[in-house]
């Protein structure tokens, strides 16, 4: 070991050696990203809501701070004794010249192997297609029946149906229970899933409160996923909180971040919603009506017109009319007929009379006949003397008795 | 439009059912297609229709089973 130089060229300040000590710390990127594994000890929270605490082990320990922000995102209650993983970046405080870790995550001893479980289940089951999106199934939007999948003793079960009661309780709802933690529960939620088949409901609720990441493990279960992917309805999950992400989550048709959610997701159409489609509906139906008789009655006055066009009593006056028609026309026809029939006659008349051989008499002939036999005297030898004849002249006749027969 | 072959009593139906019907109807009635005695039985049941899905939505009551083993069972809220 060297002499130290009693002629220094540079004297530090604290401040400056300090400064570098802390950049020599902050710039190895292998204590900026670092997991740490140890007990919680000496722990402190103020009233600024920052965490302090040590970490140690066997042999050495390690002075941790957790800010505000990143306890609002702890997943478990700390407490001394308690073995934990925790994330951060080492920094030094230089007022007390200390170095520190600054830890952003915490989490229970054990988790980061089930991590490594879950990314591996997550990779094989997402390589086999199980969370394809063209593989989700639509969610009814008027659900009759909803399945449920939880635990009968959880808040869970009771939110969602809370919130079913809320939206829209016209839904029956069938239960099946489950344990949703622990060595049972994986098989108990594939058992339950499978019996509410039988029932069709239009959607299955699968969920169950927030909790800790092994709580929530069943949900990471290999089968518990591929039942829900297979599962004879659409399956909407809600699992523990919103930061929360499970195989369950990713099978599923549907994702919500809570149970409450989920519930909501089920009913996206409320009974508030449905009232007023039924008052709207109600005035669709009257006022479609109404507009309908408006049309019948248009349609009635129209048709109305049109029949008195076409109607059988407009034909029967036509007819009427033309039958007045025929009936002048044959009156006329016969008049006529009678007319020529008259003057014919007449002409008749007047020959008849030509050929009539008492005409003559008129001109101052007469019609001799014998009295005993009335005929005719033509020839003088047919007079005899005494015999009684009648002469027939112009205006009547008279007897006579021949007196003389002069034969030429 | 489907002419319900024989229509459910109307007391009988579901609620979907009940204002899926009177959409059709509806629809049916706006086409203003329909002889007016069949518009007006279609009103008519329409006019119950709503009077059904109302009795529904005010009555509703959220129904609750559980399923034990392969038996359902009502539910009794629990704690």
């Amino acid at each position: 070991m060297s002499q130290p130089s009693l002629f220094a060229s540079v004297i530090w300040s604290v401040t400056r050696l300090t400064q570098h000590i802390r950049t020599l710390l902050e710039t190895d990127v292998n204590l900026q990203d670092v997991w740490v594994q140890g007990e919680i000890s000496n722990l402190a929270q103020p009233a600024s809501g920052h965490m302090y605490f040590t970490l140690k082990d066997s042999s050495a320990s390690l002075r941790s701070v957790m800010w505000k922000g990143d306890t609002r995102r702890l997943g478990l209650a700390l407490e001394n004794g308690l073995e934990i993983e925790a994330h951060g970046r080492i920094g030094v405080y230089e007022p007390q010249g200390q170095y520190q870790f600054y830890t952003d995550i915490i989490r229970p001893i054990g988790e980061g192997a089930l991590y490594q479980e879950f990314l591996r289940l997550k990779s094989m089951l997402e390589a086999e297609g199980l969370f394809d999106a063209d593989r989700k199934r639509p969610i009814p939007e008027l659900p009759g029946t909803i399945g449920i999948v939880t635990s009968t003793t959880g808040a869970a079960l009771r939110d969602m149906l809370d919130t079913l009661n809320r939206r829209l309780p016209l839904v029956e709802v069938i239960v099946a229970p489950t344990p949703v933690q622990g060595d049972q529960a994986p098989a108990g939620i594939v058992a339950a899933l499978n019996s509410l088949n039988k029932y069709e409901p239009d959607v299955i609720l699968i969920g169950r409160g927030g909790g800790s990441i092994e709580d929530l493990w069943a949900f990471n279960d290999e089968q518990v996923a591929r039942t829900v992917a297979s599962a004879g309805s659409p399956v909407i999950s809600g699992v523990g909180h919103e930061t929360d992400f499970t195989l369950c989550d990713f099978a599923a048709d549907l994702r919500a971040p809570t149970p409450t959610a989920a519930a909501e997701l089920a009913t996206p159409i409320s009974i508030i919603d449905l009232k007023s489609y039924l008052v709207g509906m109600k005035d669709r139906l009257i006022s479609s009506s109404l507009n309908l008789l408006t049309v019948k009655k248009a349609d009635f006055e129209n048709q109305t017109a049109r029949l008195r066009i076409s109607s059988p009593l407009r034909l029967i006056q036509i007819d009427r009319q033309r039958l007045d028609n025929f009936a002048r026309r044959s009156l006329n026809a016969l008049n006529s007929i009678v007319v020529l029939e008259m003057s014919q006659l007449n002409g008749f008349e007047r020959r008849l009379e030509a050929l009539n051989p008492l005409a003559v008499l008129g001109r101052g002939f007469a019609v001799v006949t014998r009295q005993s036999d009335n005929r005719l005297l033509n020839q003088v030898k047919m007079a005899k003397m005494g015999e009684k004849i009648k002469v027939q002249i112009s205006d009547g006749a008279f007897d006579a008795t021949i007196t003389q027969n002069k034969e030429s | 439009m489907a002419k319900s072959s024989s229509p459910k009593p109307i007391e009988k139906l579901k609620y979907e059912q009940a204002f899926a019907e009177l959409e059709t109807i509806v629809d049916t009635l706006e086409g203003q297609q329909n002889p007016l005695d069949e518009a007006m039985s279609l009103y008519e049941r329409g006019q119950g229709l709503v009077k059904r899905c109302s009795e529904l939505l005010e009555g509703a009551e959220l129904k609750v089973r559980e399923l034990s083993g392969d038996e359902l069972s009502e539910l009794v809220a629990g704690e």
